[in-house]
């Protein structure tokens, strides 16, 4: 299996193809059924809002290996305005785009860990990581 | 552009997602579905999700936006078939679908739909016989 890979964002066909190749990745690190779904609902949240409010940016794959333990990186990058406040974008249900508000701190609960870097003016970005 | 197939059977509408949908295709089964209701007049809509393998909060906002428009036009939306793994990531992702009838499969969806259609044909016989 592959060690990482780093997709484009640019429509919402990356989005699909994102989910499916963090879905193989994940498959290939031997997470169970729901581990997976997580993971991969997870990562569908992260690529649509870099499509949407970064206006498209990246993502790198990392299947990572620390002793027994097994896990999945992911990190969003994109170079569009920024998040002026953080701890607000994370809240339940606040939302700029007319969604529901739970991308962000959705995507935070179903993965083990979550970190955010963003600049206004600049760009954000998002690593995500999921342990076995 | 691709789309998905809506089928009729009867008063009831029935759409199976099979593909993992993009944003755009979701939107369009959005504007596909309240556009055959309002045509055919049906007074039900099964969706199955059975096939799919992430429900996030995107494709959420879609189904309950469906189920919204429907009843508007006086139609039932039941989502049926989602598989467990997808139940507990929704979840904990924060979505609860409010406002969505689901059942576990297609069989006891349009059981739904027939037993709310009956009841709404009765009341209509009902309020009729009053006037």
């Amino acid at each position: 299996m592959q060690r990482s890979e780093t997709m484009s964002i640019q429509s919402s066909a990356d989005v699909v193809l994102v989910r499916q190749a963090v879905r193989q990745f994940a498959l290939g690190l031997g997470f169970g059924l729901v581990d997976q779904t997580k993971v991969v609902t997870a990562a569908s949240e992260l690529a649509r809002n870099t499509l949407d409010y970064g206006g498209g940016g990246t993502v790198k794959l990392e299947a990572l290996e620390e002793g027994i333990h097994r896990g999945l990186r992911l990190t969003f990058e994109d170079t569009g305005p920024g998040i002026p406040d953080i701890d607000l974008a994370l809240k339940d249900g606040f939302t700029t785009g007319g969604g529901l508000g739970m991308g962000l701190s959705g995507a935070k609960r179903l993965v083990n860990e979550f970190n955010i870097v963003s600049r206004v003016g600049e760009g954000t970005k998002i690593t995500i990581t999921k342990w076995k | 552009m691709e789309r998905i197939p809506i089928l009729q059977m009867g008063e009831f509408l029935l759409v199976t997602i099979q593909v993992d949908m993009h944003d755009r295709l979701a939107m369009a089964l959005q504007d596909d579905l309240t556009d055959r209701i309002n045509r055919t007049s049906a007074r039900g809509v099964l969706i199955d999700i059975s096939a799919l393998e992430i429900v996030d909060s995107f494709i959420g906002r879609i189904l309950g936006n469906i189920a919204k428009m429907s009843r508007v036009l006086d139609a039932e939306t039941v989502v049926v078939g989602m598989q467990p793994a997808v139940a507990i990531t929704l979840v904990e992702l924060g979505l609860s679908l409010t406002g969505i009838r689901t059942a576990l499969n297609v069989e006891k969806g349009m059981a739904l739909l027939h037993k709310s259609f009956e009841a709404s044909v009765r009341d209509s016989i009902d309020g009729h016989a009053e006037v």
